[in-house]
């Protein structure tokens, strides 16, 4: 049963993390730029929710579409504004860059919302235990569960069927060739930009009761991040599901059964796999061009 | 005519090479006259001068090598406890224990040199940062060990030399900071101006071609992190001996970040933007700290950006160019 129980919090945990990292793979895959500006993003998401829970008044269902939509237009402004004026660049200077925005984003959300913690409020109908024949689940853990595989079925959906997704597809594989036969790549960008922007948003305003909202969110999950996309395969969408579920559940299982371990085995494991396969589990070989 | 007398020997080159320019000079005068200041602050200055020894480790690989790193701070953390478990547990005496503690991270720095040489770009990072993340991880949940987060306490540092104590002004502690790092920065400057040196500069700007020229291009990266990271040791022992006090911050993920952040605000591959940028890096963390305590974060990370955007290649770099184009019109009038 504790087994279950577990297997069940880490595959929560680890839809989670999906949600926050699927849009970093899709944009680091597709114009190859490390943002690790994309963390504060997912930050931004559960503050926006918590203030328009606060101060408008809405309900917790009605806040989430909100902060995709809001989260989704300010990681545009990001792109259109900053970002585009480094994709020529090397891996340092973006993660220069990007790491400046994290310091700024932490420093502008402790001078808005204060260094504490925010207090986040869950409806009743989803707090509290469920009792499915003796095991008893969170029922905020089976909302995101749920809310994780109707996300993955409609980004797949979205990716493998619509023209967009294909054209998404196109600039992953060959940005040149993509422009080449006439699509407006830098349109494709921002759109993928900002819709990855959006999951990152609503990713944390998910997460918010669960990981807490303070200004020191990013510094916390950058490497949790980091290491669901490069594990993955960068750009790969499965890739990032499954490596987000793995380290979901090894971050639950060791924190129950070896909690003197920390976070070492998932480190180990990190580190092996990138030595075993450095482009991902999933991902594809690319050149250095 | 014969031009026996301007023909480029092999020997005038690396003595060109390696010539003192009036800056450099001028440079290390500045920290001596430092210490002659009455009301200086040593113990900041001896600070800066820490970082800078450490940010001159990671040029070594990232601005000489073209290879970023983002687990430094384990070299440093483990020439940090090395000195910490060295002055605990009886040996005092500075001078060998600092050397103890450099070799040591030397064969930590060779190790991972070996483990990372045949990787690139965000796997090369994730394994530093993975290694970084797992030593900081075992040293902060070994408490009996290490003390863990309250950090290891009772390091006691023998009088340097058998004669001068490591007293509370920072006297002693600032002229053997600044001893150390000037002689490490002059091996270190002798071998970036060597064949040696020369060959990692190649493969850094076009691994192929030195390949195929014989170069050992992987043997010549795992020497290189090793070195470094003997270099980032020595430097973290320096910590520990002139504070007596070792934190498990001295290996978190924050310092690796915030030197990379300290050698791209000075200028990689100068030797000498590491020791720019950790004097403004620390002056001004040291001045804001003090007036927003909060929020001073936000002017790092702004002045990173800014540099980042604009002057893609850091304070020195920049400055050179300046100077550069100063001096050319003056040159074409005559």
């Amino acid at each position: 049963m504790i087994i279950l129980t577990i297997l069940f919090n880490g595959v929560a945990y680890g839809f989670l993390l999906f949600i926050m990292a699927v849009g970093l793979s899709v944009t680091m895959g597709m114009m190859r730029f490390v943002n690790l500006a994309h963390v504060s993003l997912c930050m931004l998401g559960g503050y926006v929710m918590v203030t328009a829970m606060s101060k408008l008044g809405l309900s917790f269902l009605s806040t989430l579409p909100l902060t995709f939509v809001a989260t989704a237009l300010f990681s545009i402004a990001l792109e259109r504004l900053v970002l585009r004026f480094f994709y020529g660049t090397d891996d340092l200077t973006q993660v220069l860059l990007t790491i400046g925005l994290v310091f700024m984003s932490v420093s502008s959300v402790a001078y808005f919302w204060g260094p504490t913690f925010q207090p986040v409020n869950i409806p009743a109908w989803l707090s509290g235990q469920a009792d499915f024949g003796g095991l008893l689940l969170e029922r905020y853990r089976l909302f995101l569960v749920a809310i994780g595989i109707v996300l993955t079925v409609v980004i797949l959906f979205g990716v493998e069927r619509t023209r967009f997704g294909a054209m998404v597809r196109a600039c992953v594989d060959n940005r040149r060739a993509a422009s080449g036969s006439g699509l407006n790549t830098q349109l494709v960008f921002a759109l993928t930009f900002a819709i990855g922007g959006g999951l990152a948003g609503l990713g944390g305003a998910l997460s918010a009761s669960l990981l807490g909202s303070d200004p020191n969110f990013p510094f916390r999950y950058l490497v949790y991040m980091l290491i669901v996309v490069s594990v993955g395969g960068m750009g790969t969408i499965v890739g990032t599901l499954i490596s987000a579920l793995a380290l979901g559940i090894a971050d639950v299982a060791t924190k129950y059964y070896l909690p003197a371990a920390g976070g070492s085995i998932i480190y180990i494991v990190t580190v092996a796999v990138m030595l075993w396969r450095p482009q991902g589990l999933l991902g594809r070989k690319v050149g250095h061009a | 005519m014969l031009e026996t007398t301007n023909k480029p020997t092999a020997f005038g080159f690396f003595r060109e090479r390696a010539r003192w320019s009036y800056w450099e000079i001028a440079f290390w005068l500045c920290w001596v006259v430092a210490f002659f200041i009455p009301g200086a602050n040593l113990v900041l200055l001896g600070q800066v001068l820490v970082w800078g020894l450490f940010a001159l480790a990671l040029d070594l690989v990232l601005g000489y090598r073209g290879i970023p790193s983002l687990g430094h701070a384990a070299f440093f953390g483990i020439g940090a406890y090395a000195a910490g478990f060295l002055g605990k547990y009886g040996w005092t005496e500075p001078i060998s224990a600092l050397l103890v503690a450099g070799l040591l991270a030397g064969v930590a720095g060779l190790v991972t040199g070996r483990i990372v040489r045949g990787l690139h770009g965000v796997s090369l990072l994730m394994v530093t940062l993975g290694l970084n993340l797992l030593l900081f991880d075992f040293v902060y949940r070994s408490t009996e060990l290490t003390g863990g987060a309250d950090g290891l306490q009772g390091v006691t540092v023998a009088p340097l030399l058998g004669l001068f104590r490591f007293d509370m002004r920072g006297n002693t502690a600032y002229v053997y900071v600044l001893v150390v790092t000037f002689i490490v920065f002059l091996a270190v400057r002798a071998l970036v101006n060597s064949a040696w040196g020369l060959s990692l500069m190649g493969a850094r700007d076009n691994p192929r071609r030195m390949t195929m020229l014989g170069a050992p291009v992987a043997e010549d990266l795992t020497w290189a992190f090793g070195i470094s990271a003997m270099v980032a040791g020595i430097a973290g022992a320096l910590l520990t001996q002139t504070t007596q006090f070792v934190s498990p911050e001295t290996l978190s993920f924050q310092r690796s970040a915030d030197l990379l952040v300290i050698l791209v605000i000075g200028g990689v591959a100068m030797l000498y933007g590491g020791f720019v940028g950790a004097l403004v890096f620390i002056v001004l963390r040291d001045q804001l700290a003090a007036l927003l305590p909060i929020y001073w974060y936000f002017w790092i990370g702004l002045l990173l950006v800014l540099i980042v955007a604009f002057f893609r290649k850091g304070i020195l770099p920049s400055l050179r160019m300046l100077l550069v184009r100063l001096r050319q019109p003056r040159e074409g009038s005559r």
